[in-house]
């Protein structure tokens, strides 16, 4: 049986804020669940995937082929008045916001929860933005946990809050709160649960055209002012203290701020709100929490996000407290890019309060030689390394090295751009390499070789190759096929060869798609690939290479399991 | 309960993620407030892999420049790199074994002079432990037992709130069975060290 399985009321596990928020929804009964893996919520799918192989689990779940179908698959089966969940990492909602907007006007029957894990400071990301604009672009209910046992109870309770208000909810994570390990202490799994949907149907209810829409947009509406008072009388959000000077905080902000106070020995003068149930914005508990501070500091990383919501508030109170956070006029308190440090939050606080600090001493680093990185490289013997070596060489014997243009993609082989391989001119998101070699294409009379690999292929990398067919664009898309998505931890995509599911062919799509100049090659026969390369090189038109070998850590890793 | 904040770092593969693992489910063992925090994703293809253990009730998952009481450094380079972690009150244990990285072995940069990072570190922090992790870890029956080497210094140096029996029988149950036995011989060499 999965760990996150066990049936031990009271049981305190060690778990990561991914696994903790699996176990929630798992105690919440969950039946139906879908996602597209990217890092910091790879692990949610991972487990919610492990779990679903257990068929006494009563658990469906699927790694789609994009964020967007897996939130459509999850919203349909929460119509059903099945509960469902989608996880998904910040930019994973960029592709999924045309189903989140207008579902929050058709709403859910039974609970549906999407967890949607950001990613400050880009560490595993390609920007690093702030995904709680969403909840007020969809006008969606948000919770935020600040640890793994929080996480574990806010993902449960989220059902609730989704099936009382007929609203799909989402749960926000960062890094620091997806990536920590803490006790968690377990909660019953229900005895039984519902595993066939019923739908009953309804197109004033289901059907999003703009007759019946508009009055959903209302109920959106009317709803979203209940979810307000859930959000002031809920648990999650709650005050600490009766000091003059109030901060307010969510979230890994939330742990930084009760360190700083425990720290700074402060807890006598600060009153800490701390929310959990951060939109809609608590307004009523809010505005009493200002009437009683003399100054305030929202600490929270990223955008001004309930700054800006509390400063409407103290406006629309009457109160002229000074709010304090991201830098405004008066020089600001804390940045607004990046994670922050405990030490930021600390020296902020202790700014606010008149406080000095007694820090130990530090060593002099300076004069020191320098260091030499340590970049992230493919693994040995990766496939990829073998592609890039003969597509580089096939270019250099044409002499076009130089002058040729390689737009890349989101997976492991975009390390192709570091040294020593320095293959990778333009990437944007997934699916981009196809999509830009276009403009490329059009822009210059340069030679435009694209790299994609196979996961991404699917995701979203077939309609740029369908358009490109069309209007005749002429570039050379690379498919590094290694049958897995390897770079978020061996996910299965369609390419997947898997005992249980039909395996789609990347030639056939290929080929359906309309493009007629396809080879493929094995990247470790490297005269023979750098050749089928040239060939294809030569000719001005749209061509596709599909460089097939699997991924090796993940052959290691299945002979491991033998 | 005194508060600790415990940085390993090292390179992808070297178990620094395990140690971390290992340290938070004695902890939980034995009644100790704890939270670990790691980086996922890019970094583990070959990259510097930085993991926290967070102990005596602290809430946040990282550590700030100047602020960690203990540094373990599972290889010499990222141990020098990390040191902007520490004050001069931290507690250092380190490798000594060199895992150089890929700009050093197609010769893009070198691998610093480590004497004059290792005398600078003799100068200016009290108390530092550093061995040959991998070598010893041979010495205990395999290569991949360097981390329980350091393991081992951690919990015989004295600082830990938990006890090293309790760690032991972590190992013996959380570790790959077939590793098992060396896991705890490696452990004892690294305990052993501490104490001389």
């Amino acid at each position: 049986m999965h760990e996150l399985l066990e049936d031990k009321p009271g049981k305190k596990a060690l778990l990561l804020g991914n696994e903790a928020i699996v176990r929630g929804a798992m105690e919440a009964g969950l039946a139906v669940s879908a996602a597209y893996p990217g890092t910091p919520s790879s692990e949610i799918g991972n487990s919610l995937s492990g779990i679903a192989r257990d068929q006494s689990s009563g658990l469906y779940f699927e790694f789609s082929i994009n964020e967007k179908v897996a939130m459509e698959l999850t919203a349909a089966a929460a119509a059903c008045d099945l509960r469902s969940l989608t996880c998904l990492k910040h930019v994973g909602l960029n592709v999924a916001s045309d189903v989140l907007v207008t579902l929050a006007y058709i709403g859910v029957k039974a609970g549906m929860v999407i967890v949607c894990s950001d990613d400050p400071s880009l560490h595993s990301s390609q920007n690093e933005q702030d995904n709680r604009a969403y909840a007020r672009l969809a006008d969606l209910p948000m919770l935020e946990p600040s640890s793994p046992h929080e996480a574990k109870e806010m993902a449960k309770e989220a059902f609730e809050i989704s099936e009382t208000l007929g609203l799909p909810v989402i749960l926000r994570t960062t890094t620091r709160t997806s990536h920590v390990r803490g006790p968690v202490e377990y909660g019953r799994l229900p005895e039984s649960k519902k595993t066939r949907g019923l739908f009953q149907k309804d197109p004033e209810r289901w059907v999003a055209i703009p007759t019946f829409a508009k009055p959903r947009h209302k109920v959106l509406a009317d709803q979203m002012k209940k979810a307000e008072r859930l959000s002031t009388s809920s648990r999650f959000n709650w005050k600490n203290g009766c000091g003059k000077t109030g901060i307010v905080a969510s979230g890994a902000s939330a742990c930084y701020v009760a360190d700083a106070i425990h720290d700074l020995n402060c807890a006598k003068d600060v009153t800490f709100l701390r929310l959990g149930f951060t939109y809609p914005h608590p307004r009523d508990l809010i505005a009493g929490f200002l009437k009683d501070m003399e100054k305030v500091l929202v600490v929270e990383e990223l955008e001004p996000f309930q700054e800006l919501a509390i400063k409407a508030i103290a406006q629309e109170e009457g109160l002229a407290v000074p709010i304090y956070g991201k830098d405004g006029k008066d020089g600001g308190y804390l940045p607004r890019l990046y994670e922050f440090t405990p030490q930021q939050v600390r020296n902020a606080i202790a700014r606010l309060l008149g406080l000095d600090i007694k820090r130990s001493g530090l060593p002099d680093l300076s004069g020191l030689p320098e260091l030499p990185r340590r970049l992230a490289g493919l693994c040995q013997g990766c496939p990829h390394a073998q592609t890039y070596g003969a597509v580089k060489e096939a270019l250099k014997e044409l002499d076009i090295e130089k002058d040729t243009i390689c737009p890349t993609d989101i997976g492991c082989y975009l390390i192709g751009v570091l040294p020593p391989i320095q293959m990778g001119d333009y990437l944007i998101c997934m699916g981009s390499s196809a999509g830009t070699a276009m403009g490329f294409s059009v822009a210059t009379d340069r030679k435009v070789v694209s790299f994609i690999g196979d996961s991404t292929f699917f995701h979203a990398g077939i309609p740029p190759l369908i358009n490109a067919v069309y209007h005749g664009h002429r570039f050379c898309l690379v498919i590094m096929d290694n049958s897995i998505t390897a770079m978020t931890g061996h996910q299965p995509n369609p390419g997947t060869p898997e005992h249980d599911r039909r395996r789609v062919s990347i030639e056939q799509v290929v080929r359906g798609c309309g493009v007629k100049n396809l080879v493929k090659i094995n990247p470790y026969k490297k005269r023979e690939s750098i050749d089928t390369i040239k060939t294809v090189l030569a000719k001005d038109e749209l061509s596709v290479i599909i460089s097939e070998a699997p991924c090796v850590l993940h052959a290691k890793r299945m002979e491991g399991k033998k | 309960m005194k508060r600790i904040k415990i940085l390993l770092t090292g390179v992808g593969g070297q178990g620094t993620l395990l140690v971390s693992r290992l340290i938070g489910e004695a902890a939980l063992m034995e009644g100790v407030p704890v939270s670990l925090s790691e980086i996922h994703g890019m970094a583990q293809r070959g990259g510097v892999v930085e993991s926290t253990v967070m102990l005596g009730g602290i809430e946040g998952p990282i550590i700030s420049e100047g602020e960690a009481d203990i540094l373990a450094g599972f290889e010499p380079l990222e141990t020098f790199r990390a040191l902007k972690y520490c004050s001069t009150e931290t507690v250092i244990i380190t490798n000594t074994a060199q895992t150089p990285p890929l700009t050093v072995k197609i010769g893009m940069e070198a691998y610093p002079d480590t004497q004059t990072w290792f005398d600078f570190m003799k100068r200016t922090f009290p108390t530092i432990y550093a061995c040959d992790a991998h070598e010893l870890a041979l010495k205990a029956g395999s290569a991949q037992a360097a981390n329980m080497v350091l393991l081992g210094i951690l919990m015989g140096a004295g600082l830990m709130p938990i006890s090293s029996s309790c760690m032991m029988e972590n190992i013996k149950t959380k570790t790959k069975l077939c590793l098992a036995a060396i896991n705890i011989k490696a452990f004892e060499m690294g305990m052993e060290i501490a104490s001389s």
